[in-house]
């Protein structure tokens, strides 16, 4: 198998691209699971599908599409929360089906016949280009600077953002640049896992994290770290049952946080029972 | 001089007035307590006073400026409700944030001067050898004075607390008011809150808000100045403390 993995570029890509989601995932998702916008981030990659869809429509890269909706998503749902006087659920939801509803309407427009739309729903980590490699990176690149250059700013943003706004920490363009790592995150998230499964890959490795890291810092490099065993893990497992990487990566990262969770949980009982 | 300054201040909600031309003057070295029925415009009138919500009319000043302009004159005590305490964060690191003075920063990392001071408050506040637990290991009145800590790191002349013994037990309480009492040589404090044995026995100056100040003097409360503040009857047990109020149908 590992010289598959050292003949085969596909492999070799895949492997690449599932340190970038891992990255990714990890450091959004513990700043995601922390400040309780999982439905936010869900809502934004269903969103997203529209793009996909007018991408495929008007001759463009779906992937592109897709990252200019959780874009306008993100930022549509934000403004609207500031601008109060409705429920940040209901934005979200509505969001969310708007996006998928614009998607379909999108591919049922095409002429001839529709597209095989699988690997943008489910991913397929398998398929990745080495142009999408370098899309990749740089979001990656970029994700990793705006997360641990402003680093201290955001502690404050997430523990509390009322007292951090008085302090003058630009929360208002903290929240915005956050909805931007979102969307970026979505769009790399995509090419793994897929629109429908990207939240789990998002909130499994930082739920696990947080089972057994007590600092923001550590478990963020938590995150990504049990993110890679995940993922890799997931694509090793993929490969070989020739089963597909987006669904194989998902249920290995659900059912390794499951475990960590009952053994964490076992853990302490037996700790307080010791006590 | 005056700490704050509160000049027919018009604060609404949509169509739900919160504040009606209130006025206030707190001099430099006040300890004053804000109280008032829930909904009365008391944590409107915090708000305002932080920068936090727009006003209709009215001006707010803090040592003769705007709040933003003197921000860095101002401490900030929230309500531990509204804080996470599962938060990955140390009790060393929630002080430091206090130290965090200015907008966006990058690379920032703290001072070993922010540090030395950040463990001085902590042993001010009675959090000594604390630094690195959770905030989870610790109880409400620990968590309650180290918000209080966090706020000290900028050497505020005016210190603002939103209700700071809520949901916390008598002894916690009676340690945290006598360390604001503590703090008052040296600062001005001005706090929101619900706790009637605290006005009668800690603070210097009371005002009693119900949308509009219906009184701002010494901390005693007489029957006249109660029911102006709930709007309805009341029955004074004690001088002072506590006191019950009555509902229409009790009246009758």
């Amino acid at each position: 198998m590992l010289n598959d993995f050292l003949s085969y570029a596909f492999l070799q890509n895949a492997l690449i691209a599932s340190v970038f989601t891992s990255i990714v995932a990890g450091i959004i998702g513990v700043i995601v699971v922390e400040k309780k916008m999982v439905m936010m981030a869900g809502g934004i990659a269903h969103a997203s599908y529209g793009g996909v869809g007018l991408g495929y429509l008007l001759g463009f890269t779906p992937i592109i599409g897709a990252f200019i909706f959780a874009l306008i998503s993100a930022f549509g749902v934000g403004a609207l929360k500031r601008k109060g006087g409705t429920d940040k659920d209901i934005i979200i939801g509505l969001f969310w089906s708007l996006g998928m509803s614009l998607g379909i309407i999108f591919i049922a427009l095409m002429p001839g016949y529709p597209p095989n739309l699988s690997s943008y729903l489910f991913g397929n980590i398998l398929a990745v280009t080495s142009e999408d490699l370098w899309l990749l990176g740089i979001l990656t690149m970029l994700v990793i600077f705006l997360v641990f250059s402003l680093f201290n700013n955001w502690k404050a943003y997430l523990f509390d953002e009322e007292f951090a706004s008085i302090k003058g920490g630009a929360t208002v363009f903290l929240e915005y640049l956050l909805l931007f790592l979102i969307g970026i995150t979505v769009v790399v998230l995509i090419r793994g896992v897929g629109i429908i499964l990207c939240l789990s890959m998002l909130i499994a490795p930082a739920a696990a994290a947080r089972l057994l890291f007590h600092k923001l810092g550590t478990r963020i490099i938590g995150a990504v770290a049990l993110g890679l065993i995940f993922t890799l893990s997931g694509l090793v497992i993929s490969y070989l049952g020739n089963m597909p990487s987006g669904g194989v990566i998902v249920v290995m990262s659900v059912l390794s946080y499951l475990f960590l969770y009952l053994a964490t949980s076992r853990i302490f009982k037996e700790r307080r029972n010791e006590g | 001089m005056n700490a704050l300054e509160v000049s027919g201040l018009n604060i609404s909600y949509g169509e739900v007035k919160a504040l009606s031309k209130v006025s206030l003057e707190v001099k430099e070295g006040s300890y004053l307590a804000i109280m008032g029925p829930n909904g009365g415009g008391k944590s409107t009138l915090l708000k305002a006073i932080l920068g936090l919500v727009p006003y209709e009319t009215g001006e707010v000043k803090i040592f003769g400026e705007s709040p933003k302009k003197n921000r860095h004159l101002i401490g900030y005590v929230p309500q531990i409700s509204g804080v996470d305490k599962d938060f990955p964060i140390t009790v060393l690191e929630v002080v430091l944030l206090g130290a965090q003075n200015k907008g966006l920063s990058f690379f920032h990392s703290y001072s070993d001067k922010d540090k030395e001071n950040a463990f001085i408050l902590l042993d001010k506040v009675g959090l000594k050898g604390m630094e690195e637990r959770r905030l989870s290991q610790l109880s409400g009145g620990e968590f309650q004075k180290l918000l209080i800590a966090r706020a000290l790191m900028v050497s505020p002349r005016i210190l603002l607390l939103d209700e700071p013994t809520a949901s916390i037990d008598p002894r916690s309480s009676q340690e945290i008011y006598e360390l604001l009492g503590e703090l008052n040589k040296e600062i001005t404090i001005v706090l929101v809150t619900h706790n009637v044995l605290a006005i009668s026995t800690c603070v210097k100056e009371l005002a009693c808000l119900n949308l509009s100040l219906v009184y701002h003097g010494v901390p005693t409360l007489n029957e006249e100045v109660v029911e102006k503040m709930y709007g309805c009857p009341v029955e004074l047990v004690a001088h002072g403390v506590p006191h019950r109020v009555l509902k229409e149908h009790e009246e009758n």
